[in-house]
């Protein structure tokens, strides 16, 4: 199976060289082929499961407790101002 | 202490006051630095570790309370974040981070005066199923350093097996916690979906991952899970469902247990001495009063491709938040915008399998594929957990392998991902089903591999699994073996 592997790498913000483009779009080729055996079920009436176990969203108190220091999370940032995360210009 | 003592038998030594923990804290530091070579671990907390140990042997010593685990040396996965100690998943993107915040699980670790002692190596975001995967070099496996332990919890199980530490902390999303403790021949438990919480795991397929113990016997398993597991306000699919005494609930015979053997778990592709050792397991289980009853998985062909396309698209969501901005590593080269800051850092930054998962994940949820692919996986999965709701219809727990193979040697399947993919036929089932599955020793094949059996339970029955595989455990000898030892 041919995907275009540019269009999905940009997709996925990640950029590959020309080597690597050609081998991951090979491999990928051969698992969706592998893949492709789940076409042979029928699952016309069959519903999706997205949850394992049936939860209900659990309800509590909306209170304020241990909050993360902002200068401990910023200290692992790779660049920011003292207040904010800082990235290059944008517009 | 011997190098293999229990966690059991050193809370009883600790208690009696024959040791105290900052011995066996240094003791475990010791081994894990003579250790090196088995490349278990990615960071000792030395400082931290001993400064605890001591405060515990205070406070013991004193007459206080102390915790369920108070002063026993553990290892706690780095896919697991720790506050002040650093925390990398196995990955480049992460060299260097120190969280700014604890896990649940090893805030209940504290609570329960547990001593971590440091980080453990893993395939990089817990993708990979040798060990291999991890950007800061492979595991080895302590019975034959040429081989792999197994993955993605490779450094766990190995630090455990190797006595470097009694107890460990791995995560399993399609297998990463029984695949390992099979091939270095540990217990290895993945709890059902949502008993234990995912605060503090980082993502890597959310409707799968799960924290679970590791040991070298049953019991210490029983003992860290109940540490573990619980609800948490932090994670809103951690279970309400009261906590069991797991370790109180050991202990018993297996009469009138009904164990399923699953024909397609022995099926055409499985190593005929890992199917023959399994087999006499069964047989064990037999001897011990149990029911062997045949029952079918029919869709389990199905699973390793429906696994690999929920999965990864989990994962290239989850991994969406490694953008080089708040946190993990930023490219140096000069951007054109903040797109190309993403793709550059984010290129860096990830190894092979990650990339090549991202991509598959990222396909299967583009625009005009989203049907074919994630829907009908998801579709699929649902007739996989019909399968397990009609086999516990007619037993109590399955009984299979854990993985087709033993632990093969370095480098011999890692050019083949799909070949990788495909040896986690087994443990895939049951984790896309949402059950729990323990991992526990049932033999070694002629090499001297030890080989691993899998007890599987419906939903919430960790207490049910721990108990047959103890009672398992308590008639045979092969926990008792030790990779170095005489006849091992």
């Amino acid at each position: 199976m041919e995907i275009d592997i540019r269009h999905v790498a940009r997709l996925a913000r990640l950029e590959l060289d020309a080597a690597e483009a050609a081998r991951l779009g090979a491999q990928l080729g051969q698992i969706l082929d592998y893949v492709a055996q789940l076409d042979g079920l029928d699952t016309a009436d069959v519903p999706p499961t997205t949850h394992v176990l049936p939860v209900a969203t659990p309800w509590r108190e909306d209170a304020v407790t241990a909050r993360i220091d902002r200068e401990e999370v910023l200290a692992a940032a790779p660049e920011h101002d003292g207040e904010a995360f800082a990235v290059p210009k944008v517009v | 202490m011997n190098t293999f003592a229990t966690a059991g038998e050193l809370l009883a030594a600790l208690d009696a006051g024959e040791v105290t923990s900052v011995a066996l804290t240094e003791a475990a530091l010791a081994r894990a630095r003579a250790g090196a070579e088995l490349g278990a671990w990615l960071h000792l907390a030395e400082e931290q570790a001993l400064t605890r140990a001591a405060d515990v042997d205070r406070r013991r010593a004193a007459g206080e309370p102390v915790g369920a685990l108070a002063g026993v040396p553990i290892g706690v996965k780095d896919q697991i974040v720790t506050r002040g100690i650093p925390t990398t998943a196995g990955s480049k993107m992460l060299a260097g981070w120190v969280p700014p915040y604890d896990a649940t699980v090893v805030e209940r670790l504290h609570a329960a005066d547990a001593i971590v002692v440091g980080k453990l190596n893993q395939d990089e975001f817990a993708m990979g199923s040798s060990n291999e995967r991890s950007a800061f070099g492979p595991v080895r496996n302590p019975w034959d350093p040429s081989r792999v332990p197994g993955g993605s919890s490779g450094g766990s199980a190995a630090a455990v097996a190797a006595g470097h530490v009694p107890l460990a902390l791995g995560t399993d999303t399609g297998g990463s916690i029984r695949q390992p403790a099979s091939f270095c021949g540990v217990v290895g438990l993945k709890p059902t979906y949502g008993r234990v919480s995912r605060y503090g795991a980082i993502a890597f397929a959310s409707s799968l991952d799960q924290i679970g113990p590791f040991g070298r016997t049953v019991a210490d398993v029983a003992r860290l899970m109940g540490v573990l597991a619980g609800p948490d306000d932090h994670d809103s699919t951690a279970l309400r469902s009261p906590v069991p005494d797991y370790l109180a609930g050991l202990g018993g015979d297996l009469a009138g247990l009904r164990v399923g053997v699953p024909e397609e778990y022995f099926v055409a592709g499985i190593d005929p001495e890992v199917e023959a050792t399994v087999r006499a397991a069964l047989a064990q289980l037999e001897a011990q009063g149990a029911t062997l009853v045949p029952v079918s998985l029919p869709h389990t062909p199905y699973a390793v491709a429906t696994y690999y396309i929920l999965a990864t698209a989990e994962a290239s969501s989850n991994l969406a938040r490694y953008d080089g901005v708040r946190f993990g590593h930023r490219t140096a080269e000069r951007v054109s915008d903040v797109a190309d800051l993403y793709a550059k850092s984010r290129a860096e930054g990830f190894g092979d399998e990650v990339k090549r998962r991202i991509i598959l994940g990222t396909y299967a949820l583009s625009s005009g594929y989203y049907d074919a692919y994630y829907l009908k996986a998801q579709k699929v999965r649902t007739l996989l957990r019909r399968d397990f709701e009609a086999a516990f219809a007619a037993c109590d727990v399955l009984a299979t392998p854990v993985s087709p193979v033993t632990a093969f040697r370095l480098g011999e399947r890692v050019d083949d991902p799909l070949q990788m993919y495909l040896a986690d036929i087994f443990t895939i089932p049951s984790s896309l089903a949402g059950n729990t599955s323990v991992s526990v020793p049932c033999g070694f094949d002629g090499a001297g591999l030890p080989v691993g059996l899998q007890l599987i339970g419906p939903p919430l029955e960790e207490g049910r699994v721990l108990r047959v595989a103890h009672a398992y455990e308590q008639a045979t000898a092969w926990h008792r073996r030790h990779p170095g030892e005489e006849g091992a």
